[in-house]
């Protein structure tokens, strides 16, 4: 059918063409693209020698790998507890499930401060849950648990958006055909089910991650931010900027920023092979 | 949509998952959201208008109303633009374009600050231009507008962009074929069909622009009374160890997304 249209589309018979790319590339050009730009200026300033020197400095390694880990930690939750909600929202009937669904959302629209001083205030030793996990020896506030916690909350959507709608479109008969021919239901889960929501639960891990590492605002509170052993990288640059060490924090912000280029890429090819994916077992 | 029973997808076995899912979801997320009330009302109403009517408070509130007043309607006339072109139209590099459009949202937003400084600070590339011509645009309300459109960029064309490709150009194509202007084929075919995720899209648009902090901590510079946000005031309030202002500060940023949620909810039924 498209290739049937395509020369009458040739001829672009849609208006607007012009003045809406115009428009965007403007936009694009100016908002996005020219910020960037400058902070990638700045980083070539450096000279590869000095900026090695600052991003192997001992702070700005263990400000890396307290980022790595924490949203190693976190990306790990919601890789379950994302699949969990996804498959429960899909597969069953129950009183109160379009409420469940509208809660995903909710770390998407509440600010991540208010996230932060709300998940703080809750697990510090005389909020609700801080009091019994000290109890039980649980630290979480000011550990990079805490941190992890935060970036767990704030990206909590992104594995359950992407995986639902493709268990949405599964086709029954597949399920089916596994349990006529006797199946057991990990099995199926695991032959059946699974890996036909694989390519869409690695794009939305993909993506949680991503989200973790660049977290900030939800992290800050309940960090307590001690240099070498709860700082993450973003902070780290931030106070390096307050100190006026623009190259400091540009080094720093140019390694997190390969880091979201290279995530953006792998989970665009993940979304694809999703869509391809998705297509074939229809 | 009802899927066959699978063999011990029992009743036993769902009310397990279904129970599992309900404590988690209530521990991680609800707990949170209806902890920043119970804090924020811990001391009575009279405490929490106070808090509320705070000079400061109530500057933080006007400050970030004016932000999204004018981030909004530019991002939502982006977000048509940008799904107009590439959902209506082809072009080489349409996919190019596509995931630089979602850079924003893979970027952390103190990055995104970082780069607004390193360019329009005193020491950036237009810093000089920007003294000698005497524009303040690094802390101050220029500033903290540019990082917020920066942040919320792909908010409305993800939202309609999806929509515009799954319609198709056909109606459009037949307005044009009988006569119709481009902007009449706008607004009498394309508009009406995505109107409600161009709502929604706006109404993620105005809780990510309010609620925005990396980015524009950086950029703001933290100026109590004149350029502190509402989430910057909320950081304030708690470094200030004023933890019930600070909830009462952080309540009002809540109400605007739940309201955004109940709009989504609401949307989302009518849409079927």
């Amino acid at each position: 059918m498209t290739a049937a249209t395509a020369p009458i589309r040739a001829k672009r018979v849609m208006p607007g063409f012009t003045l809406s790319l115009g428009v965007t590339l403007l936009y694009l050009t100016f908002i996005v693209l020219i910020p960037i730009l400058a902070l990638i200026l700045q980083g070539a300033e450096i000279g590869p020698a000095r900026f090695w020197q600052i991003v192997s400095s001992p702070r700005a390694v263990a400000a890396f790998q307290v980022t790595l880990t924490a949203a190693l930690v976190a990306t790990l939750f919601n890789a379950v507890y994302g699949l969990l909600m996804a498959w429960v929202l899909v597969r069953y009937e129950f009183r109160g499930k379009r409420i469940l669904d509208a809660l995903m959302d909710v770390p998407f629209a509440l600010p991540t401060a208010v996230a932060g001083l709300s998940l703080t205030a809750l697990f510090s030793a005389n909020g609700w849950f801080g009091g019994v996990l000290e109890a039980a020896g649980l630290q979480i506030v000011y550990t990079i648990w805490g941190i992890a916690l935060a970036m767990a909350f704030t990206s909590v959507p992104f594995v359950v958006r992407t995986v639902q709608p493709v268990l949405e479109d599964m086709d029954p008969a597949l399920e089916q055909a596994a349990i006529t021919l006797g199946a057991r239901p990990w099995a199926i889960f695991t032959r059946v089910v699974f890996p036909a929501i694989l390519p869409a639960w690695l794009a939305g891990c993909t993506t949680a991650f991503a989200r973790s590492l660049g977290e900030f605002g939800a992290i800050v509170f309940i960090a307590g931010n001690l240099p070498g052993r709860t700082e993450i990288a973003a902070l780290l640059a931030f106070i390096r900027l307050e100190e006026f060490d623009y190259n400091g924090a540009a080094a720093i912000a140019l390694v997190l920023l390969g880091f979201a280029l290279i995530l953006l890429i792998v989970s665009n090819f993940l979304q694809n092979w999703a869509s391809r994916h998705r297509e074939a077992t229809r | 949509m009802s899927h066959a029973l699978l063999p011990g997808q029992t009743r036993q076995g769902a009310r397990i998952l279904i129970g599992i899912a309900v404590a988690l979801t209530l521990l991680i997320i609800v707990a949170p959201l209806a902890y920043i009330f119970v804090r924020a009302f811990s001391e009575g109403w009279r405490v929490y208008a106070q808090n509320i009517l705070d000079p400061a408070t109530l500057h933080a509130i006007w400050l970030t109303s004016m932000v999204a007043v004018i981030v909004v309607p530019i991002n939502v006339a982006f977000g048509i633009a940008a799904a107009w072109a590439v959902a209506k139209h082809k072009f080489p590099g349409r996919g190019i374009l596509v995931t630089i459009i979602e850079i924003p949202f893979s970027i952390s937003p103190i990055i995104a600050g970082i780069c607004y400084l390193l360019l329009y600070g005193r020491q950036g590339l237009l810093g000089p231009w920007l003294q000698a011509n005497d524009l303040q645009v690094m802390f101050a309300l220029p500033g903290i507008v540019l990082v917020t459109m920066f942040v919320t960029a792909p908010f409305v064309a993800r939202e309609v962009l999806p929509l515009m490709q799954a319609q198709g150009t056909e109606q459009e194509e037949a307005a044009v074929t009988l006569g119709a202007s481009g902007w009449q084929v706008f607004r009498r075919v394309t508009l009406p069909n995505i109107k409600w995720a161009l709502l929604y899209g706006a109404v993620l648009c105005t809780a990510r622009a309010v609620g925005e902090f990396g980015g524009v901590s950086v950029v703001s510079g933290n100026i109590r009374g004149q350029t502190n946000t509402l989430p910057l005031h909320v950081e304030l309030l708690f470094n200030d160890l004023n933890a019930v202002g600070a909830f009462a500060a952080a309540s009002t940023l809540t109400l605007i997304a739940v309201v955004a949620l109940i709009v989504k909810s609401v949307l989302e039924g009518r849409r079927g």
